[in-house]
Formats: C-alpha cells, sequence, structure tokens
C-alpha cells in the first residue's frame, strides 16, 4: 500500500528549513499494532480524566482557568507540554539531522525568549489577568473596541497555529499509523472538542500534563538506547556523525541558517516576542493562585523545555549517526537519499532502529497525544476570547449570566472543533509553511505590543492600541504574502518582492512606531481615562493588591 | 500572604479594584517610600538579568553570522567537537539558571518588602 504523502515540515515555525516534501510510504514504516494499543489507552486515560474534571467545571472560571487552583509544577509541565508540539521532536531534529550546528542555532532562538517571559511578563500577567490575554489590555483601553481588537488578534493566532497543526497532524497519523488522512483531522478534531467542552482547562491541563511527562520520557530513553551505542562518549558519536553526513564536518560549525543576518535577526525576534503573543501560552498564567507560583511554573516550564531541546539535539546528531547509514530507512536503499516518509522522519527511524518496532509504536502514540493535547489547548483560548471577550464583555456588556456565558463557551469549543475539522480538510495539500511564519508574525507584531504597552507605558491610548495593533496586522499579513514562501511557493511567482520569511522585523517596529504616535497624539477623553486608570493597574501589577485568583 | 489576600476580596470586578477603599489604599501603597523602592530594585534585577541572558544570545548569534570560523574552532586539539555545542548548551543552561536566580532573589527579597508594604497600608 503505497501512497504519496506529503509532509508539511513547517510544523513548527522553521521556515525556510523546511520544505513540502512528497515520499513514497513503503510499508516498512507503516504501524503497527503496537502503537494503535499505547495511543488507545492514552485516549481511554483522558476520556477518564475528562469526565473527572467535568463534575469539577462549576464556574466560569473552572471552566477558563481550572479554578486558578494548579500548582506551579503542574503548570510548568503543562507549559512545557504546549510548547514541546510534535513539531518540536519532529522538526528540530530533522534539523539538526539535515543541517547539524544551523539546527543547534535555530534550537537556541527557539528557548531564549522564556527568561524574559519570566521576567516581564508571568507575575503581571498573574496579578492582572482573569480570564483571557484581552482582559489586560481591555481594563484600562475600554471602551473603544481593544477588547474585540484583542480577541480577534488572539483567535487569528489561534485560528493559523490550528491549521498548522491539524494538517501536521493528518499527515502524521496518516503516515505513522495508516489512518487515513480525512479520519485522522476528524478524529482528531473529535478528541479535542470532548476535552474542551466537557473538561475545560481543567482536562486541558492534564492532557498537557501527561503528554509533556511521555514526551520527556520518551524522548530521554531514546537518548539513552541510541546513546549506549556509542559508550555515551560525545567523542565517539561526534566522529561517527561527521564521518557519515554528506557535508562532514561542516555539521559541526554555522552554516547557511546564519547566511543572511537580517533573515536570522528577524526569525529570532519573531520566535523571542511571538511566544510571549500566544494566548494558548500566556492563559497559563491564570491558572495558578499566586505570583509565587506563577513564577515556580516558569522556572519548571524552562528547565523542562531547555533538557526536552537539549535531548532533541542530541536525537538529531544520534540520527546523523546511526539512521543515516541504515539502507533500510531509505527510498530504495539508496543511502544518502531520501528518507522513508519524508525529511521529518529522523527520530522516528531512530527509534526503531534502537527499539525495534514497539519503541517505535510508542513514540508514534507520544506524538499523536502531543498534537491532540497542543490542539486542545489552542481550541480553549479560542473558546474563551469568543465566549467571555466577543460575547459576555463586547456583545452583551457584562450582563451575560454565568450559565449563559458557560454554555456559550461551550458551543464555541464544539465550533472551534468544527472550524479546525474544516479547516484541516482544506488545507489539505497545501503548502502551509507560511502560516507559521503568519502565527509567530502576528503574534508578535499584533499580541506582543498590546500587552507588553498596556503592561508598561502610561501613555498607551485606546487609538494608539488599536491602529498600532492593526499596523502590525496588515503589514504582518502583507509581508508574508510578498514572501519568498507565498509569493514564490504558493502563487508561483519568479522573484520574492520582500525577501525574508520572517516580517517581524519590519512589521514589530511597526507596530510599537504606529502605537506610539497614535498615542502621543490623542488628546480624547479615553486616553485621558487610560492614563489615569495607569496608577492602580501599576500598584496591582506591582503588588497582587486586588487581584482575584480564580474565584469572584 | 494573608494580607494580600484579605484585600484581595475586597476588590471589585472591573476595572483594578473600583472601590473607594481600594483607591484609598492604592494611593497609600503609591506614596509608601518602600513602594519605590521595591518597584526600582525589580526594574534593576529584570534589566540586569535580561542583558545576561540577551547579550550572550546576541553576541552567539553574531560570531555564527560573521566569525563562523571561531565558533568551529576545535574543543580540544584532534577532537571533531568544536567550541559552538558547548556554549549553545551553555546558553540553555545559562538561561534557565536565570530564571531560578530571579526566583530565589524574587521570593527572598520582594516578597517580604512587598508584604511588608501591605500590611502597613492596610493598619
Amino acid at each position: 500500500m503505497r501512497r504519496r504523502v506529503r509532509l508539511c515540515l513547517a510544523l513548527l515555525g522553521a521556515g525556510a528549513p523546511f520544505a513540502a516534501v512528497a515520499a513514497p510510504v513503503s510499508a516498512g514504516l507503516r504501524l503497527n499494532a503496537s502503537a494503535i494499543a499505547m495511543f488507545l489507552v492514552f485516549v481511554l486515560c483522558t476520556l477518564g480524566i475528562t469526565y473527572w474534571a467535568s463534575a469539577r467545571i462549576k464556574s466560569m472560571a473552572d471552566f477558563y482557568t481550572a479554578g486558578s487552583r494548579v500548582s506551579g509544577l503542574q503548570n510548568g509541565l503543562a507549559i512545557a507540554g504546549d510548547y514541546m508540539s510534535a513539531a518540536t521532536l519532529l522538526g528540530l531534529t530533522s534539523l539538526v539531522y539535515a543541517k547539524g550546528f544551523d539546527g543547534f542555532i535555530y534550537t537556541v532562538s527557539f528557548f531564549i525568549g522564556w527568561p524574559l517571559i519570566l521576567f516581564l511578563l508571568a507575575e503581571r500577567l498573574r496579578n492582572l489577568g482573569r480570564y483571557t490575554l484581552a482582559d489586560i489590555a481591555s481594563a484600562r483601553l475600554e471602551p473603544g473596541g481593544i477588547r474585540i481588537f484583542a480577541a480577534c488578534g488572539a483567535l487569528t493566532v489561534v485560528c493559523f497555529y490550528l491549521i498548522v497543526q491539524m494538517v501536521g497532524a493528518g499527515q502524521v497519523i496518516e503516515l505513522l499509523f495508516g489512518l487515513d488522512y480525512t479520519y485522522a483531522v476528524i478524529a482528531v478534531g473529535l478528541l479535542m472538542m470532548v476535552y474542551v467542552t466537557f473538561g475545560g482547562m481543567v482536562a486541558t491541563t492534564w492532557v498537557q500534563i501527561i503528554k509533556a511527562c511521555l514526551l520527556l520520557g520518551g524522548g530521554s530513553l531514546l537518548v539513552v538506547l541510541a546513546f549506549a551505542r556509542f559508550g555515551f562518549s560525545f567523542d565517539a558519536l561526534f566522529a561517527q556523525a561527521v564521518a557519515v553526513h554528506p557535508a562532514g564536518v561542516a555539521i559541526m560549525a554555522p552554516g547557511s541558517l546564519m547566511g543572511d543576518p537580517v533573515s536570522a535577526v528577524s526569525l529570532s525576534l519573531a520566535l523571542l516576542f511571538g511566544t510571549a503573543g500566544l494566548p494558548h501560552i500566556m492563559m497559563r498564567f491564570f491558572t495558578v493562585p499566586n505570583v509565587q507560583e506563577a513564577r515556580k511554573s516558569v522556572f519548571y516550564a524552562t528547565g523542562f523545555i531547555g533538557f526536552f531541546f537539549l535531548v532533541v539535539v542530541l536525537l538529531g546528531v544520534l540520527a546523523i549517526a546511526i539512521v543515516a547509514r541504515e539502507p533500510r530507512f531509505f527510498v530504495g536503499g539508496i543511502v544518502g537519499g531520501e528518507l522513508l516518509g519524508g525529511s521529518n522522519m529522523p527520530v522516528m527511524h531512530l527509534a526503531k532502529s534502537v527499539g525495534g518496532d514497539v519503541f517505535l509504536g510508542f513514540l508514534a502514540a507520544v506524538a499523536f497525544a502531543t498534537i491532540l493535547a497542543v490542539v486542545s489547548g489552542l481550541a480553549l483560548a479560542g473558546a474563551s476570547a469568543i465566549a467571555h471577550d466577543l460575547y459576555a464583555r463586547a456583545w452583551r456588556k457584562n450582563t451575560a449570566s454565568s450559565a449563559e456565558e458557560m454554555r456559550v463557551s461551550k458551543i464555541a469549543s464544539v465550533g472551534i472543533g468544527g472550524v479546525a475539522i474544516l479547516l484541516g480538510l482544506l488545507f489539505r495539500d497545501q503548502n502551509i509553511a507560511f502560516l507559521v511564519a503568519l502565527t509567530f508574525g502576528v503574534a508578535a507584531s499584533v499580541n506582543f505590543p498590546i500587552l507588553i504597552l498596556s503592561l508598561y507605558w502610561q501613555g498607551l491610548t485606546p487609538r494608539g492600541a488599536l491602529w498600532g495593533g492593526l499596523a502590525g496586522l496588515v503589514s504582518a499579513l502583507g509581508l508574508v504574502i510578498l514572501s519568498p514562501a507565498v509569493w514564490v511557493r504558493v502563487l508561483g511567482k519568479p522573484a520574492a518582492i520582500f525577501p525574508y520569511e520572517h516580517p517581524a522585523i519590519i512589521s514589530m517596529s511597526l507596530a510599537f512606531v504606529v502605537t506610539w504616535l497614535f498615542s502621543v497624539t490623542d488628546r480624547s477623553a479615553g486616553a485621558a481615562r487610560a492614563a489615569a486608570a495607569y496608577d492602580a493597574q501599576y500598584v496591582r501589577a506591582a503588588t497582587g493588591l486586588g487581584s482575584v485568583p480564580g474565584e469572584t | 500572604m494573608p494580607a494580600v489576600a484579605s484585600l484581595g476580596l475586597a476588590g471589585g470586578i472591573v476595572p483594578w479594584g473600583g472601590i473607594m477603599a481600594d483607591q484609598d489604599i492604592q494611593a497609600r501603597i503609591r506614596a509608601h517610600p518602600l513602594f519605590a523602592a521595591l518597584v526600582a530594585a525589580r526594574a534593576r534585577l529584570v534589566l540586569l538579568l535580561s542583558l545576561l541572558v540577551l547579550l550572550p544570545y546576541y553576541a552567539f548569534m553574531l560570531l555564527a553570522a560573521y566569525c563562523p570560523d571561531w565558533l568551529a574552532r576545535p574543543l580540544a586539539a584532534g577532537s571533531v567537537i568544536t567550541l559552538g555545542w558547548p556554549l549553545a548548551v551553555g546558553l540553555i543552561v545559562g538561561a534557565w539558571l536565570s530564571t531560578g536566580l530571579y526566583i530565589w532573589w524574587a521570593n527572598r527579597v520582594f516578597d517580604r518588602r512587598n508584604a511588608q508594604i501591605l500590611r502597613e497600608v492596610s493598619r
């Protein structure tokens, strides 16, 4: 049963290094009763947790933020789970496998923003926030439509990220489980709907925690099994990797990734500040009871993510040394040719090589679980933006009862599940690499400037936030369309008008400049109100005075 | 921090504690000499640690862009491992340690001062 599967390698945000690859899949990669059995165990466990959680969802706070009763360690694991997607496991290992040290540079860039999130955002988000990111900006800047705009910014990011995850999910699952793309996408969408609708943040957090443990455990075990072949000697491992890789000793040094510094800076800005604009990650700071736990969650999350990224880099090098010389993992058995299943598969082949079919099955089940957990977090972030920001606050103007808001949030969860399935089917076989640049571009140029300026700049006015956000949105969108990813690879034009994959260097700067300009020239009553309200926010952000952890 | 909890209950819903009593407490916090010192100390630590994370990172990126040969020097004579690998590991571990440093300092110093301020203004 051969089938051409297009794997979108841009699952995670690499942009340039990943391109869509078509490769025939042989029966050799097809799974595999053990994978399906292990995945079913995961699904049953998580459905059990959802059932348990559903009895604990009594208020809106329970649904949106698990009643702010999550501990720092639990939240740290959940944040790490949100950040370590299947794409991280597959994409980063394949990047190191293909490019060596360049993959490591990329991995470091993907990580280095976390301390800044702790220093600048974590405590303030906990002290000021209740349910959604839009709560924070709009508390001082309302009325003036900023809540609607911030909610739409969050929904845009959620939507783009969902497409990337759903298409990636369909392809990876089809590849690893032999389940047809359509059914795979529908299965992921339905399970996500069940988790979020019935279990809210409680279930989503636990699904994320379990998956993070599986991913950390599975990755570490794979490193131990594979590294044992080299007697745990880095010298032996790297000597072997250099001997096997076609680029030879060049994989040990910086290469093409840094060939264009402007592009690299733009990428690093998008990754650094885009993370701080991802609503499904930032909303996790509302699930802990106080700033102490919020801090702890970043410490744990950063530790887990950093450890996992080092594991992933090591797996990439191990894959060079082990997988790259075994003919059975290449199309037609030609070593150095195309990898079976596409260029995203080195870590899966590594699992098969050192642990046989059972370990391959386990890792495939972990990848599936990972995708499920990440889309659930996204769906919950989207549902809160719709039910809390758009429905309860903007449309009903705080007159909606708790029961009405709860009903809308459940309808929104189901709706987002449906939309996700639809988008997953629509974007099948599309080149979606650009969506990753778009997700991080919009997050860094729309959500992040509004958030950080509303926290730190007294002079921010409703008009400034709105126009600055719009400038960020339009420029991020426009520049991605003019970039090689869309202009050349989707629209088929000969040369891109905007030469860089990531728009952040321009769109983010533009957002800040426009926000500043439209704020300092704003003489309206709303601007005065926003400035007057800053003092209360400032005191509360710094001291936690009057913050409402969960219950109201 | 019981002081925070009891004050928290008095807070209104939108926007931040819109009750008169709270505004009074806010003004008193704002006027408290320790508050300005606390905010300034926190800002200094944040700036210091951010630079501690960002400067090495961007130095590393610049080296990778403009002096890749320097990062490609072998770690020891005869080894294929280059200087870049342990440096990159160091960036990740260092970034993590910086979060630990911040938390250690915040728990030890900031939280205590914060609790003191809240205690004194709510008397």
